[in-house]
């Protein structure tokens, strides 16, 4: 079923924020370091105020007075040591980008040219910016007075990997390589706050995924309360994971609202939003595998140095990242041995953050890449490894070496489909002949565990005021329509049309029956947002309850209407039926008027609920573990080493479907992210900390003319522990799809002498592999 | 109304079917003067750096990059946007097709596909999926994977082939 909402997307009727007005707005633009690291003075702002038209000069002396600076803390990783930031850095700028002055104006273009005009004395200073040289115990230190940039160090061990090792017939290993990527929702961030002293009230339109986080932390930051702060969070332009965080600008914008009494808009431009925007998955990974005679995995160790850049990103802390590759690693299969070490390292670049499947491209991409070469040396075909090793049906409820528990989970199932979906011998058949041709084709498979749908352990326990819950409240009009007010967020996932769905079926009226409104803290009760692949598995769930209370109501009313009993009715399309004939009885609509206007028609004490609410959180299960299988078929240019993805195939187990047009919608959008990340997507740093990605015509992002047809496929193992059984679905296909390339590369080299070990996949490195480079020296 | 020095100049178009006369700054772009000139807000900006095809306009029946474009070379001159009242068959039948095959989610580069496919059926009445993968590229995505975008534009096609045949 389509989403009714984007009628008003295709006729270019979406409310953006930079679509938002406000009377008497103003605009603001931010001065940003040059350096990768420096000390600074703003020594004078005078000839910038004084262009017409330019409204104030703000600097940390302004803003700091209206809010305090932040720092990312968790109490449940009290090691972790993360730096004071602000919305304007004061005298120290730790990475190139850093906002260290505001300017609000009548125009952008005028703010803009009053930037030029602002004068700063800069002192630079040394800056960290390989993650290797970072991570150093002699590195530069990011920050002042920094003892060493390794800002958090997790270790964790099960079974016993060195003996594993010892035992194994078979030891594989790799050094992979991740270079930073970022997001990129095509609407860049913006905000929008209006600030009334008359009530000391803030309302803010901001392009944000969690509104009511947001408000909380704006409160904080600005010694507010929440009832204060409304948060409203209109059409998305794609976020990604992207926009969850707290930003400078945007907590520096509501305070220059606040000191301005006025309403100031920023909308960030592209270089910003390329340079500013988290960046994500920075690693450098060395990874082994022990495998038995037998051919079974017996022990998995990963050695992970993750970048972080210049502050662990407030408030869900950057290392969430890795914390998440190496609760992942081995997802698919069944392993008693498990040794992880994460150095987390400080360095003067932007943040790393959350990007869309969190950590888990990285893990996939280690596991399945073990997997092929253990597979290799014991000469099997790796589709002959997976299958032994997967963790069987049976086996379930199982618990990983990090603790998590495996359930309701589909190997087997799903590499089957796959293989037919495919038609494996076939297609290993065709590639031979392309081989004999003198093409450069090869197949690459990737099975993985994604955890989806996060319960409230993850952040509860280090006190990050992250809801895991959702509130839904739900109004019976008069018409029988009803109105449902939620706490998702709608980001182009589609949530809303899956809600709107849930909550129709839940009570028993069309689906075109039921608004759905969403992204507004003034509106809906406090929740989660969108993140987490969340919204079917925790805020449908909640839905169904609330859909299944406001039934219930109506099929009282309509009992005593009618003089029976609610269980010899049913409610279906909008209307009461008798349950044993199906013949009807009563529209909805009649029902809802009786309880809303002639409650007195009603036997006395009735009082009707026509508006119920239901807030519900998962007990169980800190994440649901969903799986899948990607297939990749790519052809290497001999000439320019550029790797064209010819096909792309999902078998996807998230559990119950509720909207299957939406979902294989957001698996398809989600691999082409994958291949993205795979093959072209990369922030560069010179080495003095230049960011060198600050455009789209640098910073390369997948094109039609560039991508394959995707076939998605499912199989569907509900959740047994909930009503519905949904599951995450929205970031499945970029958990897998990296994996799948990678792997469908090396299969294409494989008759060649090289290997690629580094993502993105660049060119050079694949003529290098092919032997039509000289190999890097020193490798 | 703006108090600053801003250089301004006078134009005079068309704009959806509306005669416009406009006071523009004169380095505002064409999708900065529609957008917050004239408050269509259907054109978006992804880059101004001509790159994303978010800002795609109609200038004299040929697409644009808004952002690439001044609002004083439109004077004189016949403008289209997403939102206008009369949309060409190619519009409608994408906007259609658009929807029920789900090949927009956020929907920020939805205004300029429709109006760069637009541009190709009324070229091509049977435009292969690679040619329009091909005439598509100049307009990012980020959310689809494009994969719903080319069925609904071959649809889209389809339909309008059926419709002239009719
Ligand atoms: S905004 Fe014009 S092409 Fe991107
Ligand atoms: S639908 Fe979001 S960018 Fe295309």
């Amino acid at each position: 079923m389509p989403r009714a909402s984007t009628r008003r997307l295709v006729a270019g009727r979406g409310r953006y924020v930079d679509d938002i007005p406000a009377k008497g707005e103003v605009y603001a633009a931010f001065l940003r370091s040059p350096h990768a690291h420096a000390a600074f003075e703003v020594v004078n702002i005078s000839a910038a105020a004084a262009i017409p038209g330019v409204v104030r000069v703000l600097t940390a002396e302004d803003i700091d007075p209206v809010c305090p600076p932040w720092k990312c803390v968790l109490r449940n990783a009290p090691d972790l040591q993360s730096p004071e930031q602000r919305p304007l850095a004061r005298r120290q700028a730790v990475f190139q980008g850093e906002p260290i002055a505001l300017v609000v104006a009548q125009s952008r273009a005028i703010a803009e040219d009053a930037l030029e005009l602002i004068e700063v004395e800069w002192s630079e200073r040394p800056a960290a910016i390989s993650l290797e040289a970072a991570a150093m115990p002699d590195a530069v230190p990011a920050h002042e007075n920094l003892k060493s940039n390794i800002c958090w160090r997790f270790e964790h061990r099960s079974g016993d990997p060195d003996k594993a090792f010892a035992d194994a017939e078979h030891v594989v290993q790799r050094r992979l390589v991740f270079a930073r990527k970022t997001g990129v929702p095509l609407e860049p961030r913006g905000i929008l706050a209006s600030y009334d002293p008359s009530t000391n009230a803030l309302t803010v339109h901001v392009s944000h995924q969690m509104p009511h986080q947001f408000q909380l932390h704006l409160a904080e930051l600005l010694g507010m309360s929440p009832l204060d702060v409304r948060v409203i969070c209109s059409d998305i332009g794609g976020a990604f994971g992207i926009k969850m965080h707290v930003y400078p600008e945007e907590v520096a914008v509501c305070a220059a609202s606040r000191i301005l009494g006025r309403p100031v808009k920023f909308i960030a431009d592209r270089v910003e939003s390329l340079s500013s925007d988290v960046h994500a998955r920075e690693h450098i990974v060395e990874a082994r595998m022990a495998v038995n005679t037998s051919g079974m995995i017996t022990a998995i160790d990963v050695d992970d140095i993750q970048g972080l850049g210049a502050y662990s990103v407030y408030p869900r802390s950057s290392t969430a990242e890795a914390m998440s590759a190496l609760r992942a690693v081995g997802g698919p299969y069944r392993f008693d041995n498990y040794h992880a070490l994460l150095r987390s390292v400080l360095q003067n670049k932007v943040m790393t953050g959350q990007y869309r499947s969190v950590g888990h491209p990285v893990a996939a991409a280690i596991t399945e890449a073990l997997v092929e070469d253990a597979a290799a040396v014991r000469g099997e075909d790796s589709i002959v490894f997976r299958q032994r090793n997967f963790l069987p049906t049976e086996a379930m409820p199982w618990v990983s070496p990090m603790g998590a528990r495996m359930i309701d989970l589909s190997h087997h199932a799903c590499l089957e489909r796959m293989l037919t979906l495919v038609d494996y011998p076939r297609l290993r058949q065709e590639i031979d002949t392309w081989r004999q041709e003198g093409r450069i084709v090869g197949l690459g498979l990737a099975s993985f565990v994604e955890f989806t749908a996060t319960g409230a352990e993850a952040y509860g326990r280090a006190h990050v005021p992250v809801s895991s819950l959702d509130g839904v409240m739900l109004t019976m009009e008069p018409t029988g329509e009803v109105r449902a007010q939620c706490s998702a967020s709608e980001i182009g996932q589609g949530i809303q049309q899956g809600l709107a769905q849930i909550i129709a079926d839940a009570v028993g009226v069309r689906a075109d029956k039921v608004r759905v409104a969403l992204g507004d803290t003034a509106a809906s009760p406090h929740g989660g947002g969108a993140w987490s692949s969340r919204g079917a598995a925790i805020t449908g769930e909640t839905a169904w309850t609330a859909g299944r209370k406001l039934r219930n109501e109506l099929l009282n009313v309509a009992a005593a209407m009618l003089q029976t009993t609610a269980a010899s009715l049913d409610l279906r399309d909008g209307r009461i039926l008798a349950a044993d004939t199906g013949a009807e009885r009563i529209a909805i609509g009649d029902v809802a008027r009786t309880a809303i206007f002639h409650p007195y028609d009603l036997p006395t004490g009735t009082n009707a609920q026509m508006s119920v609410s239901h807030t519900w959180g998962r007990d169980a299960d800190p994440f649901l573990p969903t799986n899948g299988v990607q297939a990749s078929l790519v052809e290497i240019d001999p000439i320019s080493g550029l790797v064209r993805p010819l096909r792309h195939w999902v078998v996807e187990d998230c559990g119950r479907i509720i909207n299957p047009l939406l979902v294989d919608e957001q698996i398809r959008g989600g691999v082409v992210q994958g291949i993205g990340e795979a093959l072209y997507e990369i922030c560069r740093y010179t080495e003095d900390g230049q960011y060198g990605s600050g455009t789209l015509a640098d910073y390369l992002l997948p094109m039609a003319a560039d991508m394959p047809d995707i076939v998605v496929a499912h199989v569907e193992t509900p959740y047994s522990g909930s009503q519905l059984g949904a599951k995450g679905a929205g970031e499945a296909g970029t958990c897998g799809a990296p994996a799948a390339v990678l792997n469908a590369v090396n299969d294409a080299l494989r008759p060649f002498s090289g290997r690629i070990d580094a993502m993105p996949i660049s060119p050079v490195d694949v003529l290098r592999a092919l032997g039509k480079l000289p190999a890097k020296a020193g490798a | 109304m703006m108090a600053s020095d801003e250089p301004m100049a006078e134009i005079s178009c068309t704009v959806n079917g509306q005669p416009v006369r406009a006071h523009v700054p004169l380095r505002q772009s064409l999708v900065d003067f529609v957008r917050h000139g004239l408050g269509l807000t259907g054109s978006h900006v992804g880059c101004e750096h001509g790159v994303c095809g978010a800002c795609h306009a109609v200038v004299d029946g040929r697409v644009v990059r808004g952002c690439l474009m001044l609002a004083v070379q439109v004077d004189g001159r016949t403008v289209t946007t997403i939102e206008t009242d009369q949309p060409t068959a190619q519009m409608r039948a994408l906007q259609d097709t658009f929807f029920e095959r789900a090949a927009l989610q956020c929907g920020f580069c939805t205004p300029g596909m429709i109006l760069q496919a637009s541009e190709l059926l009324t070229r091509t009445a049977a435009p292969t999926r690679a040619e329009i993968r091909d005439a598509l590229s100049g307009n990012y995505c980020r959310c689809t994977g494009y994969h719903a975008i080319v069925d609904a534009v071959e649809t889209a096609a389809a339909r309008l082939r059926d419709k002239a045949a009719a």
